[in-house]
């Protein structure tokens, strides 16, 4: 693999980055909790994703000949919803009621529940096994159909992730593409400490993956290689996105207390509103 | 009852575009003829039953009807959750074939018997249990598995049992079957154990004791309304079942009857597993008998509960 050093620290972020963030904290203010670190990491990979490359239809989000995005991992949901209300799929009023009762929008994604949400998801290790079999099923069916896969680093220790991998290089899923959100910090704590991941290009690249490493919250970058997969014709697609876990709001990037928090005050709430303010 | 099964599936699947196998890794030359003849639909994963049940969950959810075929232990206990989330909380048009209901891998020892699948299944919403008799009645019920809405486990009893159902009966899901009338015990059986079942009712026949037997297929969703009223008929109902005693069909008939108020009290017994492993090898038949599993103990139980019922 080529040598990167990408971290993600110094890409700045534009109105539209900040914008979906203002979204991200609207949720936490409507339902006083949720997993901040996980989702501002995303932001940027969903962004381009939805703005860029998903070909789909808000008013008929079933419509057979569209792309699927799984958000494999599902506690990155403020992500997900932010970007769902912004394109129509359902009132962004929803955004007010996370979590709460009478609401859509849970702690995780629920596929019956939110329009756009492919599959429930929120217990880890799930996703890549769905959207392998919604990859195959565009093959049967002969459709055009990408299926987008975003799975966490942390979710990488699970090892249905492993099965599913090998089982989409066997079959050639040039229509499956895996983007990790390598924000390098799972619960307890990093990535390196709890179960390194690395070689983790290696690990995608030997398990029969054509893989690239990118920042994955530079907006170019992303949709430059997002545009040019699959990467090998005769093979699924990984991308590591190096993220900054909580992007945007200087004191909760990469600090584990903000993986997740609850009795989030409204302090709290208008000095994160700042922060993404002030972010460059 | 395997072979029937299977066969079925790869008949079902020549007839309907929207039908897959998916399996791990079964043994050698297992449906060939699906994997010849219709290549782009046959899956034989590797030994990850949480990837294949995920897998299958996936194309279930763009329209497919899936069938995965693999050891019964494998397809319950180890993808419980990918069962529980991918499988049942989407409901998903999965059906679960799992080979070695009950204690048909004897010889294997305890990582291949599946004692405890209807109970861990049984707690699942929109889960739905068959555990057919014999190949003639998974003949009947196979097809009707096509259109039904939502997972289902079906349970493999071991291959070549003696056929005991009414080939004239047609197979509904969630229908119980009365096999047997009589006015003073009544048996209930899901799987093989309707074979003993029937033999202690037409021998006890003669000897003036009435045994109604309501042979249960579909062990969920229950047919409570069978069972209720089956059993306010008699004054003994027992269970009989090759699978534990804590969560399988005993307990869902003591469930319902429980909560059915009856104005009498009826005597219960549920004979199963024990909640032991199986610490024995042999054959199917002798562990069945170590854990009294037999049309013998089910003779005595019942008489058993008759006569303290006089009392």
């Amino acid at each position: 693999m080529p040598e990167v050093n990408i971290s993600g620290a110094a890409t700045s972020l534009d109105e539209r980055s900040k914008d979906l963030r203002r979204s991200v904290v609207r949720m936490l203010k409507g339902g006083g909790r949720g997993h901040l670190g996980a989702s501002l990491s995303l932001i940027e990979i969903l962004r381009v994703l939805y703005d860029d490359i998903l070909n789909f239809n808000p008013k008929k989000p079933q419509w057979a000949e569209r792309d699927r995005c799984i958000l494999s991992k599902g506690h990155g949901c403020l992500a997900l919803y932010a970007l769902l209300a912004d394109k129509g799929f359902f009132d962004d009023s929803e955004l007010d009621r996370f979590c709460r009762k009478g609401g859509i929008l849970g702690g995780h994604p629920e596929f019956s529940k939110v329009p756009g949400v492919e599959a429930s998801t929120g217990s880890l290790g799930h996703g890549l096994s769905l959207g392998l079999g919604f990859a195959l099923a565009a093959r049967m069916d002969k459709r055009s159909s990408k299926v987008f896969v975003i799975q966490g680093d942390g979710e990488s220790n699970e090892g249905s992730v492993w099965e599913a991998a090998m089982c989409a290089s066997k079959h050639r899923l040039s229509n499956l593409v895996v983007m990790v959100d390598y924000n390098k910090n799972q619960s307890y704590g990093s990535t390196s400490q709890v179960q390194d991941l690395e070689p983790f290009a290696d690990k995608w690249q030997s398990f029969g993956w054509a893989v690239k490493e990118i920042d994955g919250h530079d907006v170019g970058e992303l949709k430059k290689n997002l545009e040019s997969v699959p990467f090998n014709f005769e093979k699924p697609s990984a991308i590591i996105c190096h993220t900054i876990k909580g992007k945007g709001v200087s004191y909760a990037e990469g600090n584990l207390e903000w993986h997740h928090k609850s009795n989030i005050t409204d302090e709290q709430i208008e000095s994160m509103y700042a922060e993404i303010e002030a972010a460059i | 009852m395997r072979r029937t099964c299977l066969d079925i599936v790869f008949e079902l699947a020549k007839k309907d575009e929207r039908i897959v196998f998916a399996g791990s890794d079964l043994g050698h030359g297992v449906l060939e003829d699906f994997k010849r003849e219709i290549p782009e639909r046959f899956f034989m994963e590797g030994i990850s039953e949480a990837n294949v049940v995920g897998m299958a969950a996936g194309m279930s959810l763009e329209g497919k009807i899936v069938y995965v075929n693999t050891i019964a232990t494998f397809l319950t206990r180890r993808c419980f959750e990918q069962v529980v989330l991918d499988l049942c909380l989407h409901n998903v048009n999965v059906r679960l074939i799992g080979n070695g209901g009950g204690l048909v891998y004897a010889p294997l020892g305890p990582t291949h018997l599946a004692t405890e699948d209807i109970a861990i299944l049984r707690a699942i919403p929109n889960m739905t249990i068959l555990s057919p008799a014999d190949a003639d009645e998974m003949t009947r019920l196979m097809p009707e598995t096509v259109e039904h809405q939502g997972p289902i486990y079906i349970r493999l009893a071991k291959g070549y049992d003696p056929v005991v159902t009414d080939p004239s009966t047609p197979f509904k899901i969630g229908r119980a079957y009365p096999m047997r009338e009589g006015k003073d015990a009544l048996v209930i059986t899901c799987g093989i154990c309707l074979g003993p079942a029937l033999e202690v009712a037409d021998r006890l026949k003669k000897e003036g004791i009435g045994v109604s037997v309501l042979h249960m297929p579909t062990v969920k969703p229950i047919d409570v309304e069978a069972v209720v009223e089956n059993a306010s008929r008699v004054k003994a109902v027992v269970t009989m079942e090759e699978h534990t005693i804590t969560g399988g069909l005993g307990s869902a008939v003591a469930e319902i009857m429980a909560e059915a108020c009856f104005d009498r009290p009826i005597r219960f017994k549920r004979i199963g597993i024990p909640d032991i492993f199986p610490d024995e090898y042999g054959t199917q038949n002798s562990l069945m008998e170590r854990f009294s599993i037999t049309g013998e103990n089910l003779e005595f139980v019942v008489k058993g509960l008759l006569q303290n019922a006089k009392g």
